[in-house]
């Protein structure tokens, strides 16, 4: 069954590829009914919650024996919203993209490949398999920047792709540490987070623990391997962009819970204080450039790096052990997965929106604009709505998060109240744009700018409408990742 | 019971969403649901005042949104509402538009209001405090158009979002400390996250009751309309930071530094505000400053553990407050001007609005019998208990407060020449937009009702008859003001504004800019921080060419390696050729592009395949 959901969307790919003169109408509808079928089987396969240990739809296959690898996939508390979210960002693409007209074919299939390997790295349960799962949704992303993208998109691609490429590469090699650190030797990701699973010496876990954080960490991304991110995002099409932040990047800080934590539980403990800084950089860094910044797709990709700062400051916080500190460190793991979800969703929306700007005007500066709200009232009030969500205000998916990530890290290691400034910075920065774009008098590319549609209008609503359903009533989601966060932290305890 | 709480706190939340996803639509029907909701509102609110419910509802934690109604919150939640109430009647005959966008926004500032003061656990305070502080952002920019306005609100947001990280640090020190985020909980914290916690309460109550150092973003929130005004220097947002500290009096108390520091940053704003108060010559700037001076009284009692009289200056003052920005508004509406010196005389114009003036200004003063001269003394009374100079500070506090009341009394009911009134009228009005001429009478009806408040309200302060007062808040040990020391503040409030009706005030530049209090936090923070942002901005520019440059290389390595391989491939090729010119056994040997394979696997790294990538 959840093997249906992860190849459901390439075999379509496939048949959408191979089919040629095929009305573009038809392409756009079969992808977005695959995609709404897709989403609603993950909801079927996980109507009942997953709880404790057991793995939800869980398949296992001999793959490659000889290795310690198999086919193994599974859902639990910690992939499952990632897996909702990217079933719903799936969706939103293709509604977006309901009348493009540049390759629509092409692009569905593009879009349906991408998504299967997503799929694929959520649900992994070994290794290797999520290794391939990664590396193809690198390719798959490389593709959609170098063929849909803009400016100079070709050697944006290809920064990207090598960037990320280098750090799957690391990531490979740290795998391969796991693997013989385990006996018996195994790529099985439950098995290698068996506590006690790993049987090398504290110097091999370190330096294993530091290939598998420098992998992620140029996922994630954090500072200094960030680079490669802002031009990606400003060169690569809308929703690019949007599969980009919402639901790759989150492969990054996914791996540090689903793998660095379970997997090398002591060396995180021993090294936890590195990530809590590199955590706390991220924030202020990424906040901080993206003041700086001009052009709007710059300055979402730099909050992005600050948001995803406070998830590595949240994992990191969780891995400083004290004597009463279980109820911080389950916070600060639950506040985590939960600023991936509404960092999914939020910037999705802000991608969404900044791709407004190009479609009609042709330009991302900010400074080209003014009194927007004059003529694209309804553009205006999501966009102001989207950067508060984005800026934390209570009544949105990013206050849940946030404030379980500040009170959980601060109530294990009292100095990661450093990073506090930064919810402040970005408030600014997002209102500070807000205010030069869309207040004041009309001017400049403002003048006759079309509002949003409703094919724009429909993806936002929902974005936005999960993004406050999470944070009015966050009970569900939290229900889903706690029980798992209580694992993480109760492994971690040596 | 509890339904009766979940209609407080959900009922305007509701109603103003609708309101602002309707937009335009909604104008129509906007006024009439603003009123009708905060009049449902307010018979909540006395209702849960008499029956006290209690909801437990998830958030963040499985009790993260708790709300329950106490002493201190039985009394002001009532006065928040009816507060509430009067302002939107007063901002319906006002005709405040686009109306649905204001009563939309009105009404969810107003329920994170109600969030805040019915809230026990700190994460769902927490939400409605900073949603109040969102929402004041966008009233104070209601009219975007006007490019003053967005940043005024831009300054109220960040400066009272800075203090808010208060709230953020204690909520982590009260985990950290073990305790859960139970406010009542939070004074039995373990040190030192006691006095964490009471430091980021603290700041917190500070920034948004608009004390030393923050109270410059009051200045900015005049820009706003006036009914907006109103409502966020009474009942609500300031009231809100001051509400914090009487809340967690105990908690300040505990520390042993925390209540001594409120008290004296509390009286220290009386001060300094108040002359700023005195110099100000825009009349709503007047106001703004003499809000946080009199809050300064509140926050002093609240240092001193004096909850009921804290209590009782906080809603005298909200009655009175929102009396004075309302009769302000109205002559702003009918005049087009708020300077001090163009409303020589409206008082004598607008007869009524001019006598409810005299019931807030007199009030605001501290003259007797109005509300706030009982309050203020009992305040000062807790003071004087406390420590004799913290009491002489709040003296100089009251003669100040008369001071700038009384400038504000000699220019609306000067008597200039007829001569001097139409040179006034015909170039002195309508300098902030045109002025209607006329105050419509339905605006008249909640500024009487106000102005009676603002009388009567010194009951709850009243030595003897304050009694069922305190003993609702739980203080009834705290000291009463005596005769003497009525008589000693009635005296001094008199005298002072005798002096400012006789002498006058000078002007005073420095104080007419608020001390530089917002230029100077530019300077210190705000410069430096987008300084800083630039320089980091560049920084990771190079960095981003290095590692470009580090790509470079990788293609130069690339490129070198494609040549050592073209040369091995042909010293093979020779190699190859010269097998085949030994001997016809080799012939069949495909030794030639077996190697080729080979050499190619050997050194084409990942970097070169992708370097193919680029030149294909």
């Amino acid at each position: 069954m959840l093997s249906i959901v992860i190849f459901l969307p390439l075999v379509v790919g496939i048949v959408l590829a191979v089919t040629r003169r095929l009305p573009p109408a038809v392409a756009h509808w079969v992808w977005l009914g695959t995609t709404l079928v897709d989403l609603l089987l993950i909801a079927l396969i996980t109507a009942p919650r997953p709880s404790g240990t057991a793995l939800l739809g869980e398949q296992q296959l001999v793959w490659m024996p000889g290795i310690g690898s198999s086919y193994h996939v599974g859902i639990d508390g910690l992939s499952l919203p990632l897996l909702l979210l990217t079933g719903v960002i799936f969706v939103v693409c293709a509604l977006w993209s309901l009348r493009v007209t540049d390759r629509p074919r092409a692009q569905a299939a593009l879009f349906l490949f991408l998504q299967s390997t997503c799929m694929g790295v959520f649900s992994a349960q070994d290794l290797i398999l999520f290794f391939v799962f990664f590396d193809l949704s690198i390719v798959g992303m490389y593709f959609v920047i170098a063929g849909w993208g803009h400016g100079d998109a070709r050697r944006s691609a290809l920064k990207f792709f090598l960037y990320t490429f280098l750090g799957s590469l690391a990531l490979l090699l740290g795998f391969i540490g796991l693997y013989l650190g385990a006996s018996p030797h195994t790529f099985d990701m439950v098995q290698l987070s068996r506590n006690g699973s790993f049987t090398g010496t504290s110097l091999a876990a370190g330096s294993i623990l530091a290939a598998i954080v420098v992998g992620l960490a140029i996922k994630t991304p954090t500072v200094p391997f960030h680079s490669w991110l802002p031009p990606a995002h400003t060169d690569a099409p809308t929703i690019g962009s949007v599969v980009l932040a919402a639901v790759l990047l989150k492969m990054g800080t996914y791996g540090f819970v689903r793998i660095a934590i379970p997997m090398l539980p002591g060396a995180w403990r021993d090294y936890a204080w590195v990530i809590v800084v590199i955590g706390i950089v991220s924030v202020l860094y990424g906040a901080l450039v993206a003041m700086a910044q001009t052009d709007v797709k710059k300055m979402i990709a730099f909050t992005s790096i600050n948001h995803m700062g406070y998830v590595i400051l949240a994992v990191g916080a969780a891995g400083i052990v004290g004597r009463t500190t279980e109820q911080a460190q389950q916070l600060a793991i639950t506040g985590a997965v939960t600023q991936m979800v509404s960092h999914g969703l939020v910037t999705g929306a802000l991608f969404l929106l900044a791709g407004v700007f190009y479609d009609r005007t042709g330009s991302y500066d900010l400074r080209d604009y003014g009194g927007l709200a004059r003529p694209a009232p309804r553009f205006a009030g999501f966009f102001a709505i989207a950067s508060f969500a984005s800026l934390g205000l209570p009544g949105f998916s990013g206050f849940i998060a946030e404030f379980q990530i500040f009170t959980g890290s601060i109530g294990t290691t009292w100095w990661t109240f450093l990073a506090l400034p930064g919810i402040l910075i970005t408030a600014a920065l997002l209102l500070r744009a807000f205010q030069r774009v869309f207040t004041g008098s009309t001017e400049n590319l403002s003048i006759r700018f079309r509002d949003l549609d409703r094919r724009e209008t429909v993806p936002l609503v929902i974005l936005m409408g999960l993004s406050v359903a999470i944070g009015v009533i966050p009970g569900p989601l939290l229900a889903i990742i706690q029980p798992a966060a209580q694992i993480l932290v109760t492994g971690l305890t040596p | 019971m509890s339904g009766i709480l979940i209609l407080i706190v959900f009922l305007p939340v509701v109603a103003g969403v609708t309101l602002l996803l309707l937009g335009r639509r909604a104008d129509r029907a906007a006024p009439s649901v603003s009123i009708g909701v905060a009049a449902g509102i307010l018979v909540a609110a006395v209702l849960a005042a008499l029956l006290r419910p209690i909801v437990v509802l998830g958030f963040v934690s499985a009790t993260g949104a708790t709300f329950g109604v106490d002493g201190l919150t039985a009394v002001l939640l009532p006065t928040i509402a009816a507060i509430t109430l009067l302002i939107l009647v007063f901002a319906v005959a006002e005709k405040t538009r686009p109306a649905a966008r204001f009563h939309g926004l009105m009404l969810v500032f107003v329920a994170a209001v109600i969030v805040t003061v019915t809230s026990t656990t700190l994460p769902s305070l927490l939400a409605g405090w900073e949603i109040m502080g969102a929402t004041s952002y966008a009233l104070i920019g209601f009219h975007w158009q006007k490019s003053r306005t967005m940043p005024a609100g831009f300054v109220v947001f960040t400066v009272t979002r800075t203090a808010d990280l208060g709230l953020y640090v204690a909520a982590g020190a009260a985990v950290a400390g073990g305790i859960g985020w139970k406010l009542t909980d939070l004074a039995d914290a373990p040190t030192p996250w006691v006095h964490v916690i009471a430091a980021g309460i603290l700041v917190a109550g500070l920034g948004k009751a608009a004390q030393l150092p923050f109270s410059f973003w009051l200045s900015r929130a005049m820009e706003g309309p006036s009914a907006v005004s109103a409502l966020l220097h009474s009942a609500a947002m300031v009231a809100m930071g001051a509400y914090l500290l009487l809340r967690l009096a105990p908690l300040l108390q505990i520390t042993g530094w925390a209540g001594p520091a409120a008290a004296w940053i509390g009286a220290t704003t009386a001060i300094v505000l108040g002359i700023i108060a005195l110099a100000q010559k825009d009349l709503k700037q007047l106001l703004a400053a003499s809000t946080a001076a009199q809050l300064g009284f509140v926050i002093l009692a609240a240092g001193v553990g004096a909850t009921a009289g804290g209590t009782a200056q906080l809603i005298g003052h909200a009655a009175t407050k929102a009396l004075l920005f309302l009769v302000a508004g109205a002559w702003l509406t009918a005049t087009g001007t708020k300077q001090l010196d163009a409303l020589s005389g409206v008082g004598r114009r607008w007869l009524i609005l001019g006598g409810v003036f005299l019931f807030g200004a007199f009030s605001l003063a501290g003259l007797p019998p109005f509300a706030l001269w009982w309050t203020k003394d009992a305040v000062l009374a807790a003071a004087l208990a406390n420590s004799p100079a913290l009491y002489a500070a709040g003296l100089i506090g009251v003669a100040l407060s008369a001071a700038y009341s009384a400038k504000m009394i000699a220019a609306v009911w000067a008597k200039p020449p007829a001569t001097e009134r139409a040179r006034i009228e015909e170039h002195q009005w309508d300098s902030e937009g045109n002025g209607t001429r006329a105050v419509p009478s339905a605006a008249l009806v909640p500024m009487v009702v106000l102005a009676v408040a603002a009388l009567v309200l010194g009951v709850l302060a009243m030595p003897a008859v304050s009694a069922p007062f305190r003993s609702l808040l739980g203080a009834s040990s705290e000291p009463e003001s005596s005769l003497a020391e009525l008589a000693a503040s009635a005296v001094i409030a008199a005298i002072s504004v005798i002096l400012v009706l006789r002498r006058g005030v000078r002007p005073f530049r420095f104080g007419l800019a608020w001390f530089g209090l917002e230029r100077a936090t530019t300077v210190v923070i705000v410069s430096p921080i987008q300084r800083f942002a630039q320089v980091l901005s560049r920084f990771d520019e190079r960095l981003d060419r290095s590692v470009d440059g580090s790509a470079q290389l990788l293609r130069d390595i690339a490129g070198r390696a494609r040549a050592l391989d073209r040369a091995l491939d042909r010293s093979v090729d020779r190699v190859a050729t010269g097998a085949i010119a030994l001997g016809r056994i080799a012939r069949k040997a495909q030794t030639g592009n077996i190697a080729d394979y080979y050499a190619a696997a050997a050194v084409i790294t990942v970097g070169a395949v992708l370097f193919l990538i680029v030149v294909r």
